[in-house]
C-alpha cells in the first residue's frame, strides 16, 4: 500500500453509507512518537470530540500501518467500545480485538494514609539495630576466625591474604603520598604565615609534628583507603552475592567469615598502620619543604628538632589507632557487601553507604581515641 | 518480493587471540526475508551470538558489510531503534530496579512524547499478550521465575512492533513445560504480528517447532539456508550429528507432525 503521507491523522468523507471518519497515516509506534505528531493528533481528536458531529460510522481501510498502539489509541478514543460501524480488514479487526481484549487499566500504586510515618520510622530503626547486630555478629566471627587461625595457621588463606596486601596497601602508595605531600605543604604554608606575626618560627617543627604524626596522618589515610578500598571491598562481595557466588561458596562448605572477612581484615590491620606512616612522611616532607621556601627553617634544624617535639607515645598511639582503623573499614565494607542484595540497585547503594559508614565511623573512632588519650605524648 | 529485512555481505569477523588471530567469520553471507523465522545453528565458537550482536550493531565486523531493514546495523542504536528491532537477551537484561510494567514501557517512556496513561496501558496490553495476568505488574524481576523474566523481556522486546525480533536461546534455562509454553506464545506472536525472527538456539524441538529456515554456521560460513528438511538432507559431518544423533532422532519426530505450512 503506497501512502504519500505517514502522519497519523483522520479525515471526515461522505460515502454512500454516510459520513464517516477515515483513518489515514501511519499508526504506529514509530508514527505516534515521532515530532509534535502527538500533540497534533490529540488537538485533532479533542476536535472530533468536541465538535459533536456523530457520523455513520469508521473506516480504517485507508490506514498505512496499524500496530498495537495505534490500535489503543482509537480504542481509548472510542470509549474502549467499538462503534457502530467499522470498516477494516481482518488483520486490523484482529489487533483491535486483541487491545480490546487486555486493555485495563496498569494497577494504582497505593495510596500513602496516616500510619506511613509510623512505619517508615519504625523501619528506620529496626534496620539500624539490625546493622547494628550484623556489625557485632560479624565482629564475634571475626574474633572466632582468628582463634581458628592461630590454632591451625596452615589452614590460613594466605594466598588471599598476600593478594589483598598488595591490592590494598602497595597500589595506594602513590596517591596517599601524593594527597599527603601536598596537605603537608599547605599546612607549613599557613602556619608559617600565623607564626611569622609572632616570631615564634622554630614552633613550626612542634605544631606539624604533633598534628601530622598524631592525627592527620593516620585520619588521611584512613579516610583515603576507607573510599579506595572500602568501596572495593563493598562492591566484590556484593557482585559475588549478584552472581550467586557467596551461594556457591557456602553449599561448598566454606565458611565466609574465614575466607572473605578474615584475609580483609587482617590484610587491612597490617596495610593501614604502613600507609598511615607512608602518608606521616609525605606530609612532614612536604611541610619541610615548604617550611624550609617561606621561613628559612632549614630541614638538618627540622628534622634534628623533631624528635625532641614529639614524643615517642605518639607514635604508638598513631600506629595502634591505625589498625583499629584499618579493622573497622574491612569490616563495614565486609557488612555492606554481605547484605548486597541480588540486584544492581542494592549492590550501588550498598557500595555507598559502606563509604560513607566507613569513613564516618574513621572520624567518630578518632575522636574517641582524642578524649581518652588526651593526657598520653603531648 | 520486497527488500531482505537483513542482508549480510561478505563478512569477516576477526579475534585478536594473542599472537594469533582467531578467524570467527570469512566471507559469511546470509540473507532474512520478511515473515522468515530464521534459526542459526552451529557448533560452540562457530559465533551464532556474535552474529546476532552484529546485526544489533552492538560488535562491529572485521570487514563487509550488514544492513538491517534497508540500513546499516551500526546506526541501529540511535533513538526509536525499539520501533525497528527487537532482541531477547539470554538472561532476559530486565532492568532490575525497575517493576515489571515500568519494564516493558521503558523503551516508549524514554521517547517522552506520549502521556504516560496510554503508554502503560500499551504496556498492560502487551504484558498479557505474553501470557501474563495483569497482577504481574507491580512485581520487581528478582520475584520472578525464569519463564516469566523471558515472557516480560518479550513484552519489552515488542512494546514498539518492531518488525524483526532477535532471540538469543529462547528457551535455555526453561523447564520443557515452560519451555513449550514459551515456544507455542513465539509462534502465535509470529503469526499475529506479522514478525521476522532471527534466533540461536540449540534446543532442537524449539528449532523444528518454530523455524521455517534453518542456517547452519561451519568452516566459518553458512554452509547450508533452507528450510528443515532441506537441512536435515544435507551432507555435512556437524550436520549428520547434530540431527541425526540420538537426540535429533528423537526431536525429528515433530518434523513429521508439523508439515511446515508456514
Amino acid at each position: 500500500m503506497f501512502m504519500e503521507d505517514s502522519t497519523p491523522r483522520i479525515a471526515l468523507q461522505d460515502t454512500p453509507q454516510g459520513r464517516l471518519f477515515v483513518v489515514q497515516g501511519a499508526w504506529t509506534a514509530a508514527g505516534l512518537t515521532g515530532e509534535s505528531v502527538w500533540d497534533a493528533l490529540t488537538a485533532q481528536l479533542q476536535g472530533l470530540k468536541d465538535g459533536g458531529a456523530s457520523p455513520a460510522g469508521w473506516s480504517l481501510e485507508q490506514v498505512g500501518k496499524l500496530d498495537h498502539l495505534g490500535a489503543q489509541v482509537l480504542w481509548n478514543h472510542w470509549g474502549r467500545d467499538w462503534p457502530a460501524q467499522l470498516q477494516a480488514e481482518p488483520s486490523q479487526r484482529a489487533v483491535l480485538e486483541t487491545v480490546a481484549k487486555f486493555s485495563t487499566d496498569p494497577p494504582k500504586p497505593r495510596k500513602p494514609d496516616w500510619s506511613q510515618p509510623f512505619i517508615l520510622l519504625g523501619t528506620r530503626v529496626l534496620r539500624l539495630l539490625d546493622h547494628l547486630k550484623g556489625l557485632v555478629r560479624l565482629i564475634g566471627q571475626l574474633l572466632l576466625d582468628l582463634i581458628h587461625l592461630v590454632r591451625r595457621p596452615q589452614d590460613g588463606p594466605w594466598r588471599d591474604l598476600s593478594g589483598h596486601l598488595f591490592h590494598i596497601g602497595a597500589t595506594a602508595l602513590p596517591i596517599t603520598a601524593l594527597v599527603g605531600f601536598l596537605i603537608g605543604v599547605v599546612l607549613a604554608y599557613l602556619i608559617s604565615q600565623q607564626l611569622r606575626q609572632f616570631g615564634a618560627d622554630a614552633f613550626i617543627v612542634n605544631i606539624l609534628g604533633i598534628s601530622l604524626i598524631r592525627e592527620l596522618g593516620p585520619v588521611l589515610a584512613a579516610i583515603l583507603i576507607a573510599g579506595r578500598s572500602g568501596s572495593a571491598i563493598t562492591a566484590q562481595i556484593g557482585v559475588m552475592r549478584v552472581t550467586e557466588e557467596l551461594d556457591a561458596m557456602r553449599v561448598m562448605g566454606i565458611a565466609r567469615g574465614f575466607r572473605l572477612v578474615m584475609p580483609r581484615a587482617l590484610a587491612l590491620a597490617v596495610v593501614m598502620p604502613l600507609i598511615s606512616v607512608w602518608t606521616t612522611i609525605a606530609a612532614l616532607l612536604g611541610g619541610m619543604l615548604a617550611a624550609d621556601i617561606s621561613m628559612d627553617v632549614t630541614p638538618s634544624y627540622f628534622i634534628n628538632s623533631l624528635p625532641a617535639a614529639v614524643d615517642v607515645a605518639n607514635l604508638t598511639l598513631a600506629t595502634g589507632k591505625s589498625v583499629v582503623f584499618g579493622v573497622l573499614i574491612a569490616l563495614v565494607g565486609c557488612h555492606y557487601g554481605l547484605r548486597v542484595k541480588p540486584n544492581t540497585e542494592s549492590l550501588g547503594q550498598g557500595t555507598t553507604a559502606s563509604v560513607v559508614t566507613s569513613i564516618t565511623v574513621v572520624i567518630l573512632v578518632d575522636a574517641l581515641f582524642a578524649v581518652l588519650f588526651k593526657s598520653v605524648g603531648i | 518480493m520486497s527488500d531482505p529485512i537483513v542482508d549480510i555481505k561478505k563478512l569477516w569477523t576477526v579475534f585478536p587471540n594473542g599472537e594469533k588471530k582467531a578467524v570467527v567469520h570469512k566471507d559469511l553471507d546470509l540473507t532474512v526475508e520478511r515473515g522468515e523465522v530464521l534459526s542459526l545453528v552451529g557448533g560452540s565458537g562457530t559465533g551464532k551470538t556474535v552474529l546476532l550482536r552484529q546485526m544489533l550493531g552492538l560488535e562491529k565486523p572485521t570487514q563487509g558489510e550488514i544492513t538491517v531493514l534497508g540500513r546499516p546495523a551500526a546506526e541501529l542504536g540511535k533513538q526509536g531503534a525499539a520501533s525497528r528491532v527487537g532482541m531477547l537477551f539470554q538472561q532476559g537484561a530486565l532492568f532490575s530496579a525497575f517493576t515489571v510494567l515500568e519494564n516493558i514501557a521503558f523503551p516508549l517512556r524514554e521517547l517522552k512524547t506520549l502521556p504516560r496513561a496510554l503508554i502503560y496501558e500499551a504496556a498492560m496490553v502487551k504484558l498479557q499478550m505474553v501470557g501474563l495476568g495483569p497482577d504481574a505488574a507491580d512485581k520487581m524481576p528478582s520475584d520472578l521465575s525464569g519463564g516469566m523474566i523471558k515472557r516480560v523481556a518479550l513484552a519489552r522486546a515488542l512494546i514498539m512492533d518492531p518488525p524483526l525480533l532477535l532471540l538469543d536461546e529462547p528457551t535455555a534455562g526453561l523447564d520443557p513445560e515452560s519451555s513449550d509454553s514459551f515456544v507455542s506464545l513465539l509462534r502465535s506472536l509470529h503469526r499475529d504480528m506479522e514478525l521476522t525472527v532471527v534466533m540461536v538456539t540449540h534446543d532442537l524441538d524449539t528449532l523444528f517447532e518454530l523455524s521455517t529456515r534453518i542456517a547452519v554456521l561451519a568452516e566459518h560460513k553458512v554452509i547450508v539456508n533452507d528450510v528443515p528438511k532441506e537441512v536435515v538432507a544435507f551432507p555435512h559431518p556437524f550436520i549428520h550429528e547434530f540431527f541425526l544423533g540420538e537426540r535429533g532422532q528423537r526431536a525429528m519426530e515433530l518434523l513429521r507432525e508439523y508439515p511446515f505450512t508456514v
